[in-house]
């Protein structure tokens, strides 16, 4: 009786031995740091609207710089992994204007997906940048193209050569949506009456008009839902409290 | 005989109650399978998970009232949907949970639909009525129909809405890529209403080819157009240098002279022709609203504007004119100039009324955007009658003619696979390529981009399509499913239909000429680039329209003028005035309504209050260009000389049923006050516009 626990223990064993190294794969060629930095910034590619589950438009890119903020090459940057999102590629060295590049593929979801890169600096301490993306929905979509074509001439400062933005022409300027300092002091309601009844409604700017003729509720919802989704800092909603165990 | 059983039942057991005992045992095992399959159940697990995640939330009792346990099923026989997603997704429904929590308990985006009326599958794909993960999302056992990745969500829309929708940019832009890229000309595609995708491209015909070009530049552009124009939208047939040599031979061969007079001969003049002064006319004539030049540094400079621009633009924009001198003969190109329809009777381009002298600067400054590169290499022999005749061959085999109109060679029929269920392609049909995902949508998006990747054989050329071109496409083609054809037609939101609206008479023939429809809408066809004319005759005053059409303005103060001065006759302009303001009227508005002039200077005050108070207006229009600054809507400066009171009153009390989608507010104006603004616009008279009578 013995005998045979003893060869199923052994048999055991080795069938958990197998599947381990059935599923250990080989391991990445890991990349050595040449060099540390003591700030990593991020160069472009932030706050990028995409859509779920695509690549980006633009890619990241980061950069690593000295106490004298000077460039860092040969500085190792890792992008910390995410649920969903995909980084080509995930870690890399810096290179010689000290930045690293890298293509983002969110994941499958809409929303906000706050990513961190992060370095080393010379003690071993870790520097973390933490980088926002946004996944346009269906609504955040739909509120982006009214945007687009009726808010942004003057909630945009950004000009180009096909839209020139009404922003420095007005009196009292109008808050960018990613204003969240400004916007999230806003309840939806008020955004609704603003954008429905013009800023008199509640004493502000004359210069906003009324849209609540012009657009349906599902599109004031739409605009709204944008605002919230690109507001920077974001929304922290009362919302549901967790109860304290 | 039970005497034996027995004995024998003892002499094999022993003992007759032990293997009673081991028999109702393992008979007890065997029946408890089942109800320990349902109990350790994958779906019962994540409904434990979903309960523990939502009792610490605050709104824990609102959440735990709403969730029913057990397999949960939307089940409607009309779409053919039984969809048990929402055992495991137990908070799909759940406004709060939307941004919570993470898969698969977070609440469903907000949608235009109710999951209770469309079920899941219909949009995001896969089993609904599995209940594993395995089985639902990606199941070995069924897989044609795996869960949609979410970057091509936006098919799922397509399947009922064939109209663009604002919320699906990515479809449309892909339905917009199929039309222009000359897609539909090999390809059909039929929709669930019978009705079938048209192309809106523009190809050249090549029945007088060799007035316009030489052998050398074909055999060239043939090789690789995007060597020519990185802009072209002719795709890449990778062809050889003996395929190129043959087929241009035999369109050199196969093209006959232009009808009517031969093309004059430039003239050689002992002076230089002034390119200056061409490049002048150049800009004058607003070439780059159609065509592009890429500068020195490698932009392309006009042209198109993109889709980032505009999404809808519905006529493919002129041709990329880098090199043109590089391609036309100097005498075809001042031939065209001069009238282009006699070359292409359906091209885009206008005729411009322009002088002989004109005519001459201005081709001669084209014909100067010369790359000398281009056919440095390319010596051809005189061509053979054997190249000549395979070269109409392979002009057969690669299907040019599907696209261009060439003498002697009829369109091919059915030249490509039909793609009008290609989003429901069965998987046993699909080739996948090494290393390539085993998926219908990863398919479709290599072979957009890498067509010849899947077989030297395939006649699909290469196109450079850039990644998010090739999503849109990708999306587009996946909208084309068995699921549309078979979905209720109360469902189905069938394409806005063409029309084939075309101006009469003489007027007609002289807005033919000048292809007002290239940039402008009427009646429902045309172009966008510019506004929308059917209601111009009750909006305009007459002299206004004169004024203009002798020298066009920009309305807007920023925006790029495109609008050009075709050099049109007296005659001609009164011709398409009196046409404009006679046919194209609003049936709603009696333009003489209102009086042009005559208000109150009471009235006037009152209203000019009202457009700068009450109102804002200045926040967007121009009247006082010293005072006011805005960019958005056209300046006002001379309003009263341009548009009709009645027009201006009724455009106050609701802009959108004048213009849909027009960005000027509807702002409720009252009666009394849209008369008092309409007082005050249109006092601001424009010296230079001769007043009406009234």
């Amino acid at each position: 009786m013995k005998r045979l626990i003893w060869i199923l223990v052994s048999l055991t064993l080795a069938a958990g031995c197998a599947t381990g190294c059935a599923h250990h794969t080989a391991p990445l060629p890991t990349l050595q740091a040449t060099a540390t930095g003591s700030t990593i910034v991020e160069s472009s590619g932030g706050r990028q609207l995409g859509t779920p589950g695509a690549m980006l438009p633009r890619p990241l890119v980061v950069q690593v710089n000295d106490a004298h903020g000077d460039a860092v090459t040969g500085a190792l940057v890792e992008f910390l992994p995410l649920e969903g999102v995909t980084f080509d590629p995930a870690a890399s060295l810096t290179d010689s204007s000290g930045q690293v590049s890298t293509t983002v593929t969110l994941g499958g979801t809409s929303g906000r997906y706050d990513l961190t890169a992060a370095s080393m600096d010379k003690s071993g301490k870790q520097l973390n940048l933490h980088i926002t993306e946004l996944a346009l929905g269906y609504q955040t979509q739909l509120g982006y193209q009214l945007d687009r074509n009726y808010c942004a001439r003057c909630h945009d400062r950004e000009s180009s050569p096909a839209r020139v933005s009404n922003y420095d022409n007005l009196a009292v300027k109008p808050h960018p949506f990613a204003d969240g300092d400004a916007l999230n002091r806003l309840s939806d309601s008020d955004l609704t009456t603003i954008i429905s009844y013009g800023g008199p409604a509640l004493n502000r700017s004359a210069l906003m008009p009324p849209y609540g003729a012009t657009l349906g509720k599902p599109d004031i919802q739409a605009l709204i839902a944008l605002i919230r989704l690109v507001s920077g800092p974001p929304l922290r909603t009362p919302g549901p409290v967790y109860a304290r165990r | 005989m039970l005497t034996r059983f027995v004995s024998s039942w003892r002499a094999f057991f022993r003992d007759p109650i032990l293997p009673f005992g081991v028999v109702s045992f393992f008979l007890l095992i065997a029946l408890s399978i089942v109800p320990a399959k349902d109990r350790f159940s994958e779906w019962r697990r994540y409904q434990q998970q979903y309960l523990r995640l939502i009792h610490n939330r605050g709104d824990a009792v609102a959440l735990q009232r709403h969730f029913q346990g057990g397999i949960r099923q939307i089940w409607l026989p009309e779409l053919a949907v039984a969809d048990r997603c929402q055992t495991c997704h137990a908070g799909l429904a759940e406004a709060s949970l939307v941004h919570a929590g993470t898969q698969p308990f977070r609440g469903h985006p907000v949608i235009p639909h109710r999951l209770d009326e469309f079920g899941c599958v219909i949009c995001h794909r896969g089993q609904g009525a599995a209940t594993t993960v395995a089985e639902a999302h990606y199941s070995p056992l069924a897989p044609e129909e795996p869960l949609l990745p979410a970057r091509y969500l936006e098919a799922s829309c397509g399947q009922c809405h064939h109209v663009a929708l604002p919320g699906t940019p990515k479809l449309n832009e892909g339905r917009d890529l199929l039309a222009r890229y000359g897609c539909l000309r090999c390809h059909t595609v039929r929709l669930p209403d019978g009705s079938r995708m048209t192309a809106t491209d523009n190809p050249q015909p090549l029945n007088h080819i060799a007035a316009k070009t030489t052998r050398e530049w074909i055999y060239a552009w043939l090789q690789s157009p995007s060597a020519y124009s990185a802009s072209a939208t002719m795709p890449d047939y990778q062809m050889s240098e003996e395929d190129a040599r043959d087929i241009s031979a035999f369109l050199i061969a196969d093209s006959e002279p232009l009808p009517g007079s031969p093309l004059p001969t430039p003239t050689t003049s002992k002076s230089a022709p002034d390119i200056a002064a061409g490049a002048k006319l150049y800009r004058e004539s607003f070439c780059a609203s159609c065509h592009a030049i890429r500068d020195a540094a490698g932009n392309l400079a006009g042209g198109d504007p993109g889709p980032q621009l505009s999404p809808t633009l519905s006529q493919e924009p002129g041709p990329e004119l880098t090199r043109i001198g590089s391609k036309v003969k100097p005498a075809w190109l001042q031939a065209w100039f001069e009238d282009p329809r006699t070359y292409n009777s359906h091209t885009l381009m206008p005729r411009y009324r322009w002088t002989p002298q004109q005519l001459k600067i201005l081709s001669a400054y084209v014909a100067s955007r010369t790359d000398l590169e281009l056919l440095a290499h390319v010596h051809l022999e005189p061509a053979t009658a054997q190249q000549i005749a395979n070269g109409k061959a392979l002009v057969i085999e690669y299907g040019c003619a599907a696209c261009h109109e060439i003498r002697g060679i009829s369109r091919p029929e059915a030249y490509a696979p039909e793609l009008s269920r290609v989003g429901s392609k069965p998987f046993a049909q699909l080739v996948f390529i090494a290393g390539m995902e085993k998926t219908l949508p990863a398919y479709l998006n290599g072979k957009i981009r890498h067509p010849q990747a899947f077989g030297p054989g395939l006649r699909m050329p290469q196109y450079n399509f850039t990644s998010g071109q090739a999503d849109a496409l990708t999306t587009a083609l996946l909208s084309l499913t068995d699921r549309s054809f078979t979905l209720p037609s109360r469902l189905q939101i069938p394409a806005q239909p063409g029309t084939t609206y075309q101006p009469a008479g003489h007027a007609g023939k002289l807005m033919a000429e000048l292809n007002c429809l290239a940039c402008h809408r009427i009646n429902g066809r045309g172009g966008d680039m510019a506004p929308d004319l059917s209601s111009e005759g009750s909006a305009v005053q007459h002299n206004w329209l004169d004024a203009f059409l002798k020298n066009p303005y920009t309305l807007r103060p920023t925006l790029i003028q495109h609008m050009p001065n075709f050099n049109l006759s007296g005659a001609e302009r009164a011709e398409l005035t009196g046409y404009f303001m006679t046919v194209y009227q609003n049936p709603d508005i009696d333009r003489d309504a209102m009086p042009i002039t005559g208000y109150s200077p009471s009235l006037v005050e009152q209203g000019r209050q009202l457009f700068y108070s009450k109102y804002a207006c200045q926040s967007c229009h121009v009247v006082n260009r010293q005072q006011d600054k805005a960019s958005i809507g056209p300046a006002l400066n001379g309003i009263g000389s341009r548009l009709n009171a009645e027009w201006i009153y009724r455009w106050l009390k609701n802009p959108q049923a004048l213009r849909p989608g027009t960005i000027d507010p509807n702002q409720n104006v009252s009666d009394a006050d849209a008369s008092a603004l309409t007082a005050f616009l249109m006092a601001q008279k424009d010296s230079g516009v001769r007043e009406a009578k009234q």
